[in-house]
C-alpha cells in the first residue's frame, strides 16, 4: 500500500453541530472525503442524513452552532449556496421539485451558464449547449423528449432521479451527494440510475451516497461505509459493513448513539 | 435564520426605485392653461384644427362628466384627485412643420432611442434573441406611432401601409382626413357616457392612434403605438380606435413609460376595437408606467377603459397584457361578443411590487349565438402590493351555446402582499357552459433552493419560476415583445426577494 501524498481533502466535515428551530439535530459529526472515493452513509430514518446533505449544500433554515466544513481547504459555510454549486458541490435531492412552465433544457442551460459565469468562464451558446445536453442525455439513455418537458413536471419517480443524474453529468461537479437515490424506484429504475452514477465515477470526483437500504450499494459499490444514528457517525468501515448491517439491522447502533 | 423569515426580511427592505425609464426630456412645450372647463375643451379642439362636430361631441361629453362621480368600487386607495390642478394638453413646441423624421426635435428622437423604440424605418434585427429552438426573426417590420405627452410625433412606414390600404395615423389626423370613418365608429364601443374616466377622456383626449384595415386585408406588419408622458402635472388622455373590416386581420401593440416624479399623474385612456364579420384583432399591451418609489410616493394612476366589439359573425378579438407599472391600475379590457360564433380572449400578466395597487381583469359579454371566450390571468404580487383580478362573464338570454373558460392563478412573493380574485358570472340561459378555475400559491422555498443549488442566484431563481408561471400568457405576445416582456418581468421583481 502506497502512502497517500499529503494532499488536501476534497471535503472535510469537522465536528459539525447543527440546530433546526432550536433543536440540535447533528451533535458533532465528522467525515473526510478524498477525490475518487465513494462514501456511503447509512442510517435509520430521522438520523440526520438529509440534514447533513442540506447543510453541505447551504439550504437556509439550519443553524451551524459548532464545527467546520472545508471544501478543498476553503470554508464552505462562508459561501452562498450558488457559489458552492459553481465550485463543484452537487446535491441530488431525495425529492426533486417540479418547476411548471420552465423546460428542462432551458433550466439546465440557465444553471450551467450561471455556474460558468461564477467561475469566470464564457457562457455557452444555445446551439453548443443543445449539442452537449443531447450527448449527455444519450449516454445516460435519457429520452430527448424529457428535455422539452417542464422541469420534473409529470415525471415518474425514476425519471426524476434520472434527471438529477443528467444534471450531475452535465455540471461535472467535484463532490456529488446523492440523497436516497433509491427511494421510490423499482429494481429496473434503480439499476438504470446506478449505471448512470457509476459512469460518472472518476479519480477526480468523490461521491457521498446516502441510503437507508443496503440494496443500492450492490449497484454502487462504496469504498467506505459510515453508519449514522441520532445525529452522529457511530461506525465506519469498508463495504462489508453494509452487508453486516443488512443482517443485524440498525438496532445495535441505536444504543451506541 | 429560517428561509421564510429571511425572505420576509428582504421584502421589508424592498426597493422599487429601479425604474429604468424614469428620465425626463428637456424640451419646450406648449400647454393649455391648468384646469378643466369648457374653455379647456375648446382650446384642445382648436389646437387640433378639429371640425365643429368633433368639438360638439367633446362638449357634450364634458357636460355629462360634470354630472358624474368617480367610481369607488375597485379595491384601490388613493387621495382625492384635484381635476383643476392638472394640465390637459401639452405638446412639444414644433420648430416648424415636419415633413420627415429628420426634422423631429433631436431631444425627442433621443428619448425614443433611449427607450429602444425605433422611429426610423428599419427592420428590427438587434436585441432579439430567438426563444430556445426558435428561428431568429427574419427582417420583421413594425410600424410605430409615437405619442409624446398629448401629440403624436411620428408614425413610421406610412407609405408601405398605404399600399396595402391600411390606414395607420394619429387620431387627430384621422378626424380631419377620414371624418366619415371616425364619426361612424368613435364612441360606438365605449359611449361618451360609459364611465367617469371614459367620459373625461372623451372631453379632453388629445391624441392616440387610428387604424382601419379594409376588407380582406391582412395587415402586412405589426402596428405599434408608444406612449410617453413627459410633462409634469400633465394628464395623458389618449384615444385609440381600431377597425378591422370584414375578413381582415391586424396585430397591434402598445407600450408606455413615464419619467420618475414625486407627484402622481393621471392617465385615462380609451381604446375601442371593432371587428366586423370574419375579422380578427390582436391587441397587446406592455404597460410600464412609472410605479412610484419604495415608499409608494409618485407613480401613474392608470384608469383605462378598453373594450372590443366583435360586431360581425365569426369575428375574434384577443387582448394580451403585461402590466408591470403604474401606482394604481384600474383596467378591464373587455369583449362584447355580439356576432354569432365570435370569440374573445384575455391573457393577462399583472405584476405588482412595492406599494402598487392593481385592480384589473376583463368582461366577456356573450350576446350572439355560439360565442366563446377564454380568460387566462396570472397575477403576481410582491412587496406590499395588492393585486386583484376582477372579471365578469355574462351570457344574454339569446346567447345560446355560449362558452367560457376562465383560469386565474395568483402567485405571492413574501407575505406582506395580497392577491384577490373577484369573479362575477351571470348566465341568463341554460345552455351556457362557464368554467372557472382559480389558484393562489406562494413561491416555494424548496423550489428556490433547488434552483440555487444548481448555481442560479436567488434573483435568477425567482425570475425563472415567475417566467414559468406566466409562460402561457407570454406565448401569446409577438415574439419580439415576449422577449422584452420577459426582461421587464425580471426587472420589476428585482429586490422582491434575494
Ligand atoms: N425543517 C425541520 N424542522 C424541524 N425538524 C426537522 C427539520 N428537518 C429535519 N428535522 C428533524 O431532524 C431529524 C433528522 O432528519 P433528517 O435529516 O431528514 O433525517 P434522515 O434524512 O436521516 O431521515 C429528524 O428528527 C427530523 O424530524
Ligand atoms: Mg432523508
Amino acid at each position: 500500500m502506497t502512502l497517500r501524498k499529503n494532499v488536501m481533502s476534497l471535503l472535510e466535515v469537522k465536528d459539525l453541530k447543527v440546530r433546526v428551530e432550536e433543536r440540535e439535530i447533528l451533535h458533532g459529526l465528522s467525515l473526510t472525503v478524498n477525490p475518487g472515493e465513494v462514501h456511503a452513509i447509512m442510517g435509520p430514518n430521522g438520523s440526520g442524513k438529509s440534514t447533513l446533505s442540506h447543510v453541505i449544500a447551504g439550504k437556509p433554515g439550519y443553524e451551524v452552532t459548532d464545527g467546520q466544513i472545508l471544501f478543498r481547504g476553503e470554508d464552505l459555510l462562508e459561501m452562498e449556496p450558488n457559489e458552492r454549486a459553481a465550485k463543484g458541490v452537487f446535491l441530488a435531492f431525495q425529492y426533486p421539485v417540479e418547476i411548471p412552465g420552465v423546460t428542462t433544457w432551458n433550466f439546465l442551460h440557465a444553471a450551467l451558464n450561471a455556474q460558468r459565469k461564477a467561475r469566470g468562464e464564457d457562457e455557452i451558446s444555445s446551439p453548443a449547449f443543445l449539442k452537449k445536453v443531447r450527448e449527455v442525455a444519450r449516454s445516460l439513455n435519457i429520452p430527448q423528449d424529457m428535455l422539452k418537458r417542464g422541469v420534473n413536471v409529470g415525471f415518474s419517480g425514476g425519471e426524476k432521479k434520472r434527471n438529477e443524474i443528467l444534471q450531475m453529468a452535465l455540471f461535472e461537479p467535484a463532490v456529488c451527494i446523492l440523497d436516497e437515490m433509491d427511494s421510490g424506484l423499482d429494481i429496473d429504475a434503480l439499476r438504470i440510475a446506478a449505471d448512470g452514477v457509476n459512469a460518472l465515477r472518476s479519480p477526480e470526483r468523490a461521491m457521498v451516497v446516502i441510503t437507508h437500504y443496503q440494496r443500492l450499494l450492490n449497484y454502487i459499490v462504496p469504498d467506505f461505509v459510515h453508519v449514522m444514528s441520532k445525529g452522529r457517525v457511530v461506525k465506519s468501515g469498508g463495504k462489508e459493513l453494509a452487508l453486516e448491517l443488512e443482517e443485524s439491522g440498525y438496532a445495535q447502533f441505536e444504543d451506541a448513539a | 435564520m429560517p428561509a421564510v423569515q429571511e425572505t420576509v426580511e428582504r421584502v421589508r427592505r424592498i426597493d422599487v426605485d429601479q425604474y429604468r425609464y424614469g428620465f425626463e426630456t428637456l424640451i419646450e412645450s406648449d400647454k393649455a392653461p391648468k384646469g378643466l372647463s369648457e374653455d379647456t375643451v375648446r382650446f384642445i379642439s382648436a389646437k387640433k384644427n378639429e371640425p365643429a362636430w368633433m368639438l360638439e361631441w367633446r362638449l357634450e361629453a364634458f357636460r355629462r362628466w360634470l354630472t358624474m362621480t368617480e367610481p369607488t368600487w375597485a379595491r384601490v386607495n388613493y387621495p382625492k384627485i384635484d381635476y383643476q390642478d392638472i394640465y390637459y394638453y401639452a405638446a412639444p413646441k414644433p420648430k416648424k412643420t415636419l415633413s420627415s423624421i429628420d426634422e423631429i426635435d433631436p431631444e425627442i428622437l433621443k428619448t425614443y432611442e433611449k427607450l429602444g423604440i425605433p422611429l426610423r424605418e428599419v427592420a428590427i434585427l438587434e436585441g432579439v434573441e430567438p426563444p430556445p429552438g426558435g428561428e431568429p426573426s427574419a427582417n420583421r417590420k413594425i410600424a410605430v406611432d409615437a405619442v409624446f405627452d398629448s401629440v403624436s410625433v411620428a408614425t413610421t412606414f406610412q407609405k408601405e401601409l398605404k399600399k396595402a390600404g391600411v390606414i395607420f395615423m394619429p387620431i387627430s389626423e384621422a378626424i380631419r382626413e377620414h371624418p366619415e370613418l371616425v364619426q361612424k365608429y368613435l364612441g360606438s364601443v365605449v359611449p361618451t357616457s360609459d364611465n367617469y374616466f371614459a367620459t373625461l377622456n372623451s372631453a379632453v383626449f388629445s391624441d392616440g392612434s387610428f387604424v382601419y384595415v379594409p376588407p380582406g386585408v391582412r395587415c402586412p406588419m405589426e402596428l405599434s403605438t408608444y406612449f410617453r408622458i413627459n410633462e409634469r402635472n400633465t394628464g395623458q388622455f389618449e384615444r385609440t380606435l381600431i377597425i378591422a373590416d370584414k375578413g381582415s386581420y391586424v396585430s397591434y401593440l402598445e407600450g408606455c413609460t413615464a419619467p420618475q416624479r414625486d407627484e402622481n399623474q393621471l392617465h385615462a385612456a380609451v381604446v375601442e376595437l371593432v371587428a366586423l364579420d370574419d375579422a380578427e384583432i390582436k391587441y397587446s399591451t406592455v404597460q410600464n408606467w412609472y410605479p412610484g418609489n419604495s415608499e409608494g410616493k409618485g407613480g401613474i394612476y392608470n384608469f383605462v377603459t378598453k373594450r372590443g366589439d366583435c360586431r360581425g359573425k365569426n369575428s375574434k378579438i384577443s387582448w394580451t397584457q403585461v402590466e408591470t407599472g403604474s401606482a394604481i391600475t384600474w383596467k378591464y379590457p373587455s369583449c362584447i361578443l355580439r356576432g354569432d360564433n365570435s370569440s374573445g380572449e384575455f391573457y393577462s400578466i399583472a405584476i405588482s411590487n412595492g406599494y402598487q395597487q392593481v385592480d384589473s381583469g376583463t368582461k366577456m359579454i356573450h350576446l350572439g349565438k355560439n360565442t366563446s371566450s377564454r380568460i387566462i390571468s396570472k397575477g403576481i404580487a410582491a412587496g406590499k402590493s395588492q393585486n386583484t383580478y376582477r372579471g365578469l362573464v355574462s351570457a344574454h338570454r339569446k346567447a345560446t351555446g355560449a362558452r367560457n373558460y376562465t383560469a386565474c392563478d395568483s402567485l405571492l412573493i413574501g407575505d406582506k402582499c395580497g392577491a384577490h380574485t373577484v369573479p362575477y358570472v351571470e348566465a341568463k340561459n341554460s345552455s351556457a357552459t362557464f368554467e372557472h378555475e382559480a389558484t393562489t400559491s406562494k413561491i416555494s422555498e424548496d423550489v428556490l433552493f433547488y434552483c440555487i443549488q444548481r448555481g442560479l442566484s436567488q434573483e435568477e431563481a425567482v425570475g425563472l419560476v415567475v417566467n414559468g408561471f406566466v409562460k402561457d400568457v407570454l406565448q401569446q405576445l409577438p415574439m419580439e415583445f415576449a422577449v422584452e416582456a420577459q426582461k421587464l418581468i425580471s426587472i420589476s421583481l428585482e429586490g422582491s426577494v434575494g
